[in-house]
């Protein structure tokens, strides 16, 4: 579904199309394929969380293109990474974000803490 | 225009059921012929409330879930009720950024989006009891908080 896949870790989850996540540089890619909910937040957290300490991940981009759904617990999932990475200086990008999705972030003020970037190599561009 | 609907489900309070709860109300109001916008709008607004229902209202305990819905004319109503712990204070619950629960990464945006994003937002709840999130929304009426039309402007 994307182009450009560099430096893919592939996933141990099998045949279920659900989130990716790629590496690249010192950026962690998470390209949702699901909507952005409480029940799909847990799994998202634990998994974003644990490639954060193994990969020394700095920036996180967050590729909504997948995804057209998300309520406050994506907001959870967005300020608790954001908590992570500030400290050592790093951001957090949203890409592919559509209307309706957009007007979550502008309604929780979010976009003061993240950027938005047209697609995950132009927020990759802007990071690297 | 005569136009009344009414359904009534009942589910676990187990996560997987937020999606299956908001998809539920959206193929409902579906009939009304709702924007994106709208549909969107009400689908985050259920989300919230079954989100509520499941973490504070039972916890790590699984309950029952009853959501109803009625469509009258333009209007759709939602329900989101549950037995569980109740809320102690509306008020401070219904503040923006509060959660009871900080442990869960929760924005506390969960009530501030059912009242950005519906018309009409009623709790009642008995501490020990449980909780009933009443929300309503008019459809076609476009004075949706975060974009620009002109009330009053139809697009169906």
């Amino acid at each position: 579904m994307q182009e450009g896949r560099r430096h893919n870790k592939p996933d141990k989850r099998s045949g279920k199309e659900g989130t990716s996540y790629e590496i690249s540089g010192r950026c962690l890619i998470i390209r949702l394929n699901e909507e952005l909910d409480h029940h799909n937040a847990i799994l998202i957290k634990d998994k974003a969380d644990r490639l954060i300490e193994r990969n020394h991940v700095k920036h996180i981009i967050f590729d909504f293109s997948g995804s057209g759904f998300m309520d406050s617990a994506g907001i959870g999932v967005i300020m608790g990474r954001y908590k992570k990475v500030i400290f050592i200086g790093g951001k957090i990008a949203v890409a592919s974000v559509n209307s309706v999705v957009d007007r979550i972030f502008r309604l929780s003020g979010l976009y003061k803490i993240i950027d938005k970037y047209d697609s995950v190599e132009t927020a990759l561009n802007h990071l690297k | 225009m005569d136009n009344t609907n009414k359904m009534i489900l009942e589910f676990e309070s187990k996560s997987q059921n937020e999606s299956f709860a908001r998809t539920v109300v959206a193929a409902f109001a579906a009939t009304m012929d709702p924007t994106i916008e709208e549909l969107a709008d009400i689908k985050t607004a259920v989300s919230e409330a079954v989100t509520n229902s499941i973490i504070h209202g039972y916890g790590d305990c699984i309950g029952m879930i009853i959501m109803r819905s009625f469509i009258s004319g333009n209007e759709i109503t939602v329900e989101v009720e549950d037995s569980g712990a109740g809320i102690e204070d509306i008020n401070k619950a219904m503040e923006p950024l509060y959660t009871s629960r900080p442990e869960l990464e929760r924005s506390g945006m969960g009530f501030s989006f059912m009242e950005a994003f519906m018309d009409d937002l009623e709790v009642e709840s008995v501490f020990g009891q449980g909780t009933l999130v009443r929300m309503k929304k008019r459809i076609g009426k476009q004075a949706v908080k975060g974009y620009t039309q002109q009330p009053g402007q139809s697009v169906i």
